[in-house]
This record gives C-alpha cells, structure tokens and sequence, in this order.
C-alpha cells in the first residue's frame, strides 16, 4: 500500500506579483457547500453562529473572518471555509464537501480592482463592492465567486480542473494593466 | 443589455442563459391530452411587445427567473424568481 | 507649411515617420494629416472606386478620404484615418488603393469609364449569363473592389476588454461636455469623460474662441487639469463611444498605443463596455461639403478642418486660401487665416447677404462651380448669379456647406432623429436613448455660450436622477453667435459632384436612383451605396438626401434619413473579441492525471472543455491503432486504468431526494438499496433522451449522480430547472461534486486484484458485488468505491478527493503494470463500449427516444416523469422508426465508417433510400473485426439481414450484416465475475 501526495490546485503556478498586484494562492482548507432545508434558513443560522461564530451570509454577503468564513454562494447555497463543520448542522442543512473542487486565489494590491475591471463584468468599485461583499459572477469564461476581504484583496475561488486558466487569466490582465500603470 | 436578478442584483446578459416561454413552469398533468401538451411545449406565440421568459442566471447564482421584457423597446418591466411563480400557481410539490 | 506662433504641436519635439517611403519630420502633437500639410503633401489617397487622387478634407474621425494603411507584416493595419493618427518616431505609413503607385495607379482607368460604372452598373451589367456570376465576374469584381488591404498573417498585438460602471457618462470633451463633466464631478459622482481626440476640449483646441475672458484651448486645459485632480473622475481620451445598448450599457473604444513609438506592453486598442445611470452626449458636430463639379480634389477641404490645423497644429493647408460658404461660421476661417498672415483670395459666399470681409474680399451671391488641377487643385471657378463666371487661382479650397449634429449614438436603438429648420440638419429625439440626453451642438444648440450651458443644465438633471445634489455653476463668458445658414447643397453644373467620398457616390448617382425608383431613402442607400460603413455616412448623409428630397419632389423632413448604426467608428474584430485570443478563447480543464499523463506521451483529445488522453503510447508503437489495440487486450485480459474524472458527478441530498430523482429520471430509483449503483435514462420533456448514467444511494436520503462528461453542465441546468421551476417545495438540494472527486476506473479481469493492493478494506464478491458501492481507505485517505462497468469487464471507480488524484493515478497504474496492464486512454475506451454495444452521444444525440436505443422498457409505467408523456406520442415509438443495431462487415471491404448512411442491399444510395446511418465505428481486437453501432429503421427485427452503409464523404461501400448492438459477451458473464 503506497501513500497519497496531495497537489493544490495551483501547484507550481503562484505566486506572481506583477506591477501593484500580487497573486497568491490560498493554502488548501476545508470547504463545505451549505445548502438550508427549506424554511430552516434561521435555525441553520443560529447553529452556525453557535458551532462556528458567523451567521448564515445573506446574499451578496460574506460573514466571518480569515480561518472562519462563510460565503454567500449563490441561491439557497453557502460555503464555509475554514472549520470543520460541526456534525449538528446537518440537521439544518445538505453539507458536502467541496475542499478539493475549488482553486482559492487571494488577488490584492493597488491595481487588484483594475485588474479584475478587465475579466469581471460586475461593479466592483470599491464604493459599490465593499469589504464583506461577495458576488457569483464571471471571470473571462469561467464561473467564479468574488469575495472582498480588504480594501485592496479579493478571494477568488474557480473550478480547480480551470486553475490554469485562471491564472493565465489573471496574469495576462496584471500584466496589461501593470504597463498602463507604467506608462 | 442588463437584467435585475432578483438575487443579485443588476447584472450584463452575458450571464444569463436564455431558455423560452416562462409557460414552461406551468407542466400540464400527464393525462392533460396531446392540444395541452403541444401548447406547454411547442406552440408559441411571437409578439412585438411584451414577453414573459424564463432564464437562468447560470454565470451567477443560478437562479431561475421569470424576466418581462418589451421586445419593441427592450425594456425590462419586473423579474422574479421561477420558485415564487411556480408557487403562485400552486406548484410548489408539483 | 508650417506658420509661425500658433498651435498647440510641440516646436521643441521633432518626430521622423515615413510615408510611402518618403522620411518626414513633424512635431509631437501632429497627425500624419496635419504633419503632411505641413510639408505641403496634399495627394494622400486613391478613391474608393474611381481610384481618384484624394487629399486630406477635414480633421477628425469622420474623415471619409484620407485612408492610408499603417506598419508591416501582421500588424499591418489599412483604411486608417491620416487626421486621427498621432505621428510617433519610426511610424510608417502608406498610401492604399492603388497600384504600383499612389502618382501611377493603373485602375485609375476606372475613372475613365465612370459614365458607365454609375450606381447600379454592376447590377444591370453582370446579370448573364447567369452562370458566369460565380466563375468570372465575381472574381474579378472582387479583384479590384475594396479598400485597404490586411497582411493575411497573424497579428501579433495585443488588445484588451473592460468593464466600467459610472454614475454619468459624458461623452465628448468639448465645451458642453467639459462643462457637464465639471458640474457632475464637482457634486461628487462618479463621472467616466471619454473623448476620440487626444487632447481634450473639441473645438476649443481648433478655434480662436475665447471661454472666460481666456483662450478656449486654455480654458479647456484647465477644465481638464481640475477634472483629472478629481478622484471619482476617469478621463479616458483617444476613446470614441462607439454605441448605445440597451439599460445604460455603451461600448467604446480606447486607442491605447497606435500613437507610441514602444508599446512596453501595452494592448494597442482596449474596448470598454461602459454601463452608466445616466449619459450626457455632448459629441459636437460635423461639416458638409457642398456638391459641385470635381469638389473632390485633393486640397478642397473643409472650413472648419482649415481653421483646426491653422489653430491647432500651426500649418497653413495652402498658400492662396478660397473659403466657399452657406453660412457665417466659415466666415472665421478667413479671418484666422488673415490673422495668422496667410493669404485668403476671397470667400465665395452663396447667400445675398453675406458678411462684410474683414481683411479679406467676399463675393456674395455667388457659387463655386468647378475647380482644375490634376493631382490637388490649383484653380477655382465660380459663378455669379447673372451668370458670369470667373476663376480664382487657389492651392487650397476650404467649403463649408454648414453643420450636422453629431446624433450617431442617439440613432442606435431605432431613433430617428428629427428635422430642424433653423440648422437645416437633424437634431436627436430627447428619449431616444433611455437616460442620455444630448446637449450643445450635437443638439443643435452651436453657439460655445450655448454648450456650455446646456452641458452643465443636463449634468444638474443627471444628479438629480442619481440621486446627487448638484451646484449650478458659474458659466464662463463665451460667444453667442447667431448660426446663420441659407441652405445650399449642391451647385449645377457639368461633371460629376461628389456627395459621398468614401463610397465615391455622386449627385448623378443619387438622381439616378430616384429615376429607378428607389425613392425610399433605404432604398437610395442600398442602390448607391451612400452612407455606408466604414464611415455610416458622416459627411455626406444629410446632403444626399437633399438630393433625393430634391429629385422626389418632397421635402427633407419628409424623405426622411436612414438611421445610423454601431460602431461610429470602425471597431477591429481584435478588439470586439479581446482576451479571446490563443488561450483565451476558452477555459481549458484539466484533471489531476494531466500532467502525468502528457510524462506518458499521451496525446490530449478534447472533450468539451476537458483534455483527456487518447492513448499511452508503449516504446516502439509508430500508429494509434497499435496502442489502442493493446491497450483494448490489456483491458480485456489483464487490468487497465482510466481518468473517468471529468463524467459529471452530482451530490443529491434531502428528504425528498428519491422522489425528486424518480420524477426526472425515466426508471425508478426510489427502489434503490443505500449501498447500490443504478443505471439510468433521463428524457427531455419532449420524450426524447437526454443522458444516461449512475446513480448511487449512499445513504437514506443521499445520493451521488453521475452523468456523461458531454452534457454535465446541460443536466446540472435541467435538475435545478426541474427543482425551482416545477417542485420547489421539495426538501432536495444538488450541488455539482465533478470537481471534488478525481475519480478512475479500474478494469479487468485483475481490477479486484489490483484494488486489494490498494485500499485498506477486503474487496470481495460479497463486500462489492456488482453494481456495489461504499466508502474505502487509500493509504489513509477516504475514498469512495463503485462497482460499475462502461466496458463489460469486471471493474470498478476509484474516487479519492482531488487533492490525491495525481498520486492515486500514478500508483494505480504502476500497480497495474505490475499485472500486466496499464493506462488507457478514449481510443480504447470507445472500442471498449461499442464491443459491449454502450451508448454514448454520438447515439443518444437528441433525437432518439427510449425506445430508439432498445430502453423503451425502462420507461417506467408506474409513475410520471419527465417526458412520459410525450415520449407515448405515436411516432416516438414503432418500426418506423430508426433502432439501435450493431453492424459487421461481411464482403471484401472491411471499413465501416460513422456518418455513413445505410441502404437496403440493391438500392441505389440516395437520401431517398436512406435507412438510417452508422453513429459509431471501430476495429475491435478483441474480435478481429471492425464493429459499428447504428440505427436502422426496424433494425431489431431485422438482425442477420444484410444491408449496405455507403460513405460519400470518404467514397467508401460496404456490405454488412446487421446484428445485435452487444457484440461482446452478451451474457454479461465477465462483468459480474
């Protein structure tokens, strides 16, 4: 019986730093999706709160912090990363696990907003998209979930098999804008 | 073109997917005869003017929304969520 | 020439480009237009048609004659505008449409037989014989039609997308759009300004104007300095908003680096999609020319053109300067010129009462009726209203026919903008453009005093509209000059009067078409060609369709205008589709085994957006039929391994999660044991199948799915269509795990061999009978296992989380080895499936039904599901329809191909005769044989027939003999073993 090596996602592809962006991958964690029973959306909110510390995120909303978060993601769907999910929820809500489904990308710098301006079709100025808020969108082609965590840092999460092509992505926009900057 | 997803709030239509008539919600029951059925799934009317359709916010939240629009000017006139019109009309278990 | 004292160039900044060879030296700040003026190089162009010799006419993006083509090799760009591109040192330019040169053009014989190439000749000319259309005209038409040339190799530049969003979009810097800007910024809003110039402030740059008691350049330099100092302000110059869309959105173009020496990684264009609350379009106006004989000679130029590269650039266009007028405006260019100590000859003024010269002669009541000069204009003759006619020697003829708002954007969602009598001109329909609303002189409104007021009153009402309190502010004191115009547009006389430069239509052209009877304006259009892209018409649109109103017999207001389409200007495809190039144009998926994969040579076949292997190629195999083949024996007889990540794999969970799948699947699953693997169809409503698959029960109410890797995403769309749309109150949630599980199948007749080696737990006939499933330990790691099948062996799917599936692919496949097998890759997996006759989407391609693919008994009877219904419908079922069979050859020719069509024995092969066609093919080693599954009509009843399936694609006929599509094993002996 042999033994199991894991691989991140981005494995040998971050970080960049180009110009006033930098690029990092997030170490790999526990994900689990959170799906509410139907009418138990506040029950599942009290436990959470109780088990883990931050309430169930409305929509468009992060709850929680760095270690502990819980990410609006999408209808009837939340994703907690950090913790292990406490067995209790699942009385509540549908829990699967999702820490090897998503590559989890942490952009931040300066030109991070500009950066994202060229992929993203959504507002995300921080006047309209601030800390805390978090949006389902599109990244180029592909289906992602922004979250802002600083006034200058956004989490990324893409499907993992597209990992390179987020990066790739993400690269060719830092290094777009970093020569605008430049100039 | 730019549609208000009942979720997220104003979002471009590249995120959206387009699927046809929002009659789609209302499934006829399996004895409702074949002039039933063929209207639920194939005949349909084209107006110059307003439409209900049915769309999925699949670049986003997923959503499935019921989007009136006037085809002639190309406004938006409401969005709501396919759930809370299929509940309207008692299809909720269907 | 260059005048001494004015302009806004940079004296202290020589900058070296070339033109058709020839090196010149202009100053940072020029346009190739202006710079060539300056060395008085007039002849710049060869016509669109007629291959005329063209100069420069005006200053800005609507030029319609001075097209030359910029760089070499791939990113050689034609048909760009002399008068918006920046010189920069090294730029080379070159004159376009002419052969071999721009002085020795050989089609400009062309011009020799305009009589005859009028509008409409090639549509009466070339109309028979009818066959010749194809084969000669059309190549040869094609030959010598168009403008530019692109260099047919790859473009290297890179181009970029983006998105913004703002409270008001002010479009155009000049005055009315500076003053808007200011009053919106000031107040607080987010404010994008965009402007197709490089230096912002429109007029202002290229007028002697004064704005608060300062030089209207000065004036907009400051504007433009406290706007910049604003940090809710983006100032985007060199960008044309290039269309209107619906809910606030605008597209708009960005020339990043067309005018830098080095680019330094910069994209050379950036298109924005802008969505904005509201838009202030504050896009000025555009000059006409007047039509009168040979009016297209290079040096014959637009008056307010003359005044910018006097004012803007310090070049004087020509030495002796005639002004031919309609209105008081041009009436400045002659005053500028006097001032700036060049020489005006007269101004030609068509009204009785016309101004006074200052400085200057004016010959009032008079019209410029014809002008000489082989390759740039050296005389001008003119008419008196008794007649006389007199000549004015003249190297350059500034005309000005009067104004045209610039209402292009407010045309762009079906408007139809709205006569002004006053103007003579169209202004825009307030509303035509949800939330935009135009002001100053794109609204009419041509006094500077004018646009500055309505620039600021419409950035009020858009901050009100946003919900922002605005500050009137204070507005600069600037001319209020009456615009007065008396209308001209065309002067009679022999010879031909250019309407439309770009599309060389003329007056005659026009006429001729009302004579035809394409009285409608749409019509007009398409007849001459006037007003088409790449320019829409900018200059010459309102005149023509004077013309017409004219030669109709009815009013302009009543003949109507055609309407104005995106862009505005010219957009390259590079740019529409930027981001999309190479590795852009989709997202590539990869599984964990990729990398390992691509160590084993294996080469990658997509599927959809995954990459998957098509075979491992073993040491001294030389095709992919030998290592398919092996790869197929080692399946069949020892143990192979194969990436099945990227089948689409579902998690179900909730009370209600049996019933929900019973509902969108044909069969039952509700009946299936936690612990077991089911196989089942799910049908559109339409009765059609739309996937097969398994399904797993892990628990009570927990279920994963899986689905093919083709319609994964299509699937995932239809359940939770089913859920929100049709069944929202049941307790079920799915959510896609696809990504979370790398996952491999294992099969042979040593898979159970090789799987004891690996997980912690005995696997055993009783523990994982088939069709069995249940949670194992890797090394430590839980994983899932299934006994299920896709190639009639004795097999299972390994699935761990992703994080291991490179490490658990390689120790898979060393185990294998060890026994004989190894990896495989899609070759063999097909084979594999059509020896054991299993469907893929090459059958279930939607347009079979159950029925079709031999499952009709899977419909269940005892409960509705999704597309029971329909699926009974007479038509969806019977022997006239087309089955599921399989196909062995039985003559001489062995190859059977997929695509090819299938014919009774005897019958001629033509689609009449058609009974069906082959969906799958291959060699099966196993059998010595090549195999193909097809449908044929009736093919259930007619296994042991003989028939023949005919490739007119590759020519290939072949007799075979139809049998039941499982080839391999029928019994299923091996898979349960």
């Amino acid at each position: 019986m042999g033994k199991l090596d894991a691989k991140s996602p981005c494995d040998g592809l971050l970080p960049i730093e180009i110009g006033a962006a930098r690029l990092s991958e997030v170490e790999m964690t526990r994900l689990t999706s959170l799906a509410p029973k139907p009418g138990q959306e506040a029950a599942f909110s009290k436990a959470l709160k109780a088990a883990h510390g931050m309430a169930l995120p409305a929509p468009n909303r992060a709850t929680g912090k760095a270690g502990a978060r819980a990410l609006w993601f999408g209808k009837g769907q939340g994703m907690l990363i950090g913790p292990e999910p406490e067995a209790g929820l699942a009385a509540h809500a549908a829990l699967t696990d999702q820490s090897d489904a998503w590559a989890m990308v942490r952009l931040e710098g300066a030109a991070a907003e500009d950066v994202l301006a060229r992929l993203v079709p959504v507002d995300l100025r921080q006047s309209v998209f601030k800390r805390g808020h978090t949006a389902r969108t599109m990244l180029q082609h592909m289906a992602v979930s922004i979250t802002r965590i600083s006034g200058e840092a956004f989490l990324i999460l893409a499907f993992r098999s597209m990992a390179g092509t987020l990066v790739h992505d993400l690269e060719t926009a830092m290094k777009g804008v970093a020569a605008r900057r430049g100039a | 073109m730019r549609i208000k997803c009942p979720l997220c709030g104003e979002r471009d239509r590249r995120e959206f997917y387009y699927v046809g008539d929002a009659v789609l919600i209302e499934r006829p029951d399996a004895e409702a005869g074949d002039q039933v059925w063929d209207d639920y799934l194939h005949n349909r009317d084209n107006p110059a003017g307003i439409t209900r359709d049915l769309w999925q916010h699949e670049g986003g939240c997923g959503a499935w929304i019921v989007v009136s629009r006037n085809t002639v000017t190309h406004e938006t006139l409401g969005v709501e969520l396919a759930e809370a019109r299929a509940r309207k009309i008692g299809r909720g278990a269907s | 020439m260059r005048v001494a004292d004015k302009g806004l160039v940079d004296r202290s900044k020589p900058v070296r480009f070339s033109f058709d060879g020839h090196s010149f030296e202009g100053l940072a700040g020029d346009t190739l237009a202006s710079a060539l003026l300056a060395h008085d190089v007039r002849f710049v162009a060869r016509s669109f048609k007629y291959h005329r010799p063209r100069g420069i006419m005006g200053a800005g993006s609507e030029e319609a004659s001075a097209l030359v083509t910029v760089g070499s090799g791939g990113a050689q760009e034609p048909n760009i505008r002399a008068t918006v591109q920046e010189i920069y040192d090294g730029l080379e330019a070159r004159s376009q449409n002419c052969w071999p040169s721009l002085n020795y053009d050989v089609l400009s014989f062309n011009d020799l037989f305009a009589p005859f190439l009028g509008a409409g000749f090639y549509y009466k000319t070339f109309m028979w014989p009818k066959a010749f259309w194809e084969r000669v005209y059309e190549p040869i038409i094609r030959r010598s039609a168009g403008i530019g040339a692109l260099s047919g190799t790859h473009n290297a530049d890179q181009y970029e997308k983006a998105f913004a969003f703002c409270d008001v979009l002010v479009i155009g810097a000049g005055p009315a759009g500076l003053m808007a800007a200011l009053t919106a910024g000031r107040a607080g809003a987010d404010v994008i300004l965009c402007d197709e110039d490089s230096v912002l402030g429109g007029r202002l740059n290229g007028e002697t104007l004064e704005v608060g008691e300062m030089a209207g350049a000065d004036w907009a330099a400051g504007a433009v300095a406290e706007l910049g100092a604003m940090k809710n302000v983006r100032l985007l110059p060199r960008t044309a908003v290039t269309g209107a869309y619906d809910q606030g959105t605008y597209g708009a173009l960005e020339r990043v680096s067309h005018h830098a020496a080095a680019r330094e990684g910069r994209p050379l264009e950036c298109f924005w999609r802008i969505v904005a609350k509201r838009a202030i379009l504050a896009a000025g106006a555009i000059e006409r020319p007047i039509a009168f004989t040979n009016n297209d000679r290079p040096g014959i130029m637009m008056a307010g053109a003359v005044r910018t590269y006097l004012n803007r650039y310090g070049v004087a266009p020509g030495q002796r300067i005639t002004v031919f007028a309609n209105n008081d405006d041009a009436h400045r260019t002659a005053r500028d010129l006097v001032a700036a100590g060049v020489h005006v000859a007269a101004v030609i003024d068509s009204r009785e009462a016309a101004p006074q010269g200052d400085g200057y002669e004016v010959i009032s009541n008079a019209q410029v009726c014809g002008t000489e000069g082989r390759k740039g204009v050296e005389a001008v003759s003119y008419c008196r209203a008794n007649g006389t006619v007199d000549k004015i020697q003249s190297d350059c003829l500034a005309m000005s026919g009067g104004w045209n708002p610039t209402v292009h954007l407010t045309c762009h969602m079906n408007g139809r903008p709205n006569w002004h009598g006053g103007i003579h001109s169209f202004v825009p329909v307030p509303g035509a453009i949800p939330g935009l609303e135009a002001v100053g002189a794109c609204n009419g409104a041509f006094s500077t005093h004018r646009a500055l007021v309505e620039g600021a009153e419409a950035a009020l009402r858009a901050l009100g509209e946003v919900g922002l309190q605005g500050q009137k502010p204070l507005v600069p004191q600037a001319e209020d000059a009456r615009y007065r115009i008396a209308p001209l547009w065309t002067v009679e006389g022999k010879g031909r009067a250019w309407l439309d430069f770009q599309n060389d239509v003329t007056v005659k052209d026009v006429r001729g078409a009302a004579q035809e009877n394409f009285r409608s304006v749409e019509h007009m259009k398409r007849y001459t060609t006037q007003g088409m892209a790449p320019d829409q018409g900018k200059s010459s649109n309102v005149a023509a369709l004077a013309v017409l109103a004219d030669a109709t017999g009815r009013g302009i207001e009543e003949t109507g205008t055609t309407t104005f389409r995106p862009p505005f200007v010219p957009v390259a495809i590079a740019a529409l589709g930027a981001g999309a190039q190479g590795k852009g144009f989709a997202p590539e998926r990869h599984t964990t085994s990729h990398a390992e994969s691509l160590r084993r040579g294996a080469p990658m076949i997509e599927a959809g957006l995954w990459y998957r292997p098509s075979y491992f190629p073993a040491l001294g195999e030389r095709t992919w039929r030998q290592s398919c083949d092996r790869e197929v024996n080692m399946v069949r007889n020892a143990v192979g391994v194969c990436d099945v990540s990227t089948l689409g794999k579902i998690d179900i969970q909730g009370s209600d999660a049996a019933a929900f799948l019973d509902f969108v699947y044909a069969n039952t699953l509700s009946t299936l044991k936690p612990g077991k693997v089911r196989y089942g169809i799910m049908l559109r409503e339409d009765g059609h199948v739309l996937d097969d698959g398994t399904t797993a029960r892990l628990g009570e109410d927990h279920f994963v799915m899986t689905t093919t890797t083709a319609a994964a995403g299509q699937v995932m769309r239809h359940l939770e269509y089913v859920h929100q749309c049709l069944c929202p109150d049941l307790d079920v949630a799915m959510i896609s795990v696809t990504e979370q599980w790398a996952q491999f199948a294992v099969a042979g007749p040593k898979a159970r061999d090789l799987l004891n080696g690996v997980v912690q737990e005995s696997i055993d006939a009783e523990s994982y009978p088939f069709m069995g499933c249940g949670a194992v330990t890797v090394a430590g790691v839980e994983g899932r296992l299934f006994r299920i099948s896709f190639s009639g062996e004795h097999a299972y799917e390994i699935a761990v989380p992703a994080r291991y599936g490179e490490s658990l692919f390689k120790l898979l496949v060393g185990k294998a080895e060890a026994l004989g097998g190894g990896a495989y890759g899609m070759e063999a997996l097909n084979v594999l499936r059509i020896e054991k006759g299993f469907i893929t989407h090459a059958e279930i391609h939607g347009r079979v039904t159950a029925e079709d693919i031999g499952m009709g008994r899977m419909v269940s009877a005892k409960k509705d599901c999704i597309g029971k219904t329909m699926s009974e419908r007479p038509g969806l079922s019977g022997p006239e329809r087309a089955q599921l069979v399989g196909l062995q050859p039985v003559g001489v020719v062995k190859q059977m191909t997929a695509g090819a069509h299938v014919f009774p024995l005897g019958a001629a092969p033509v689609r009449a005769n058609a009974q069906g066609y082959i969906t799958s093919a291959c060699f099966s080693p196993t059998l010595g044989s090549t195999l193909a599954l097809a449908f044929l009509e009736n093919g259930r009843a007619r296994h042991g027939e003989e028939i023949v399936m005919v490739d007119h694609l590759r020519g290939v006929t072949t007799r075979c003999k139809v049998c039941d599509p499982v080839f391999f094993d029928p019994q299923g002996g091996r898979v349960r073993g």
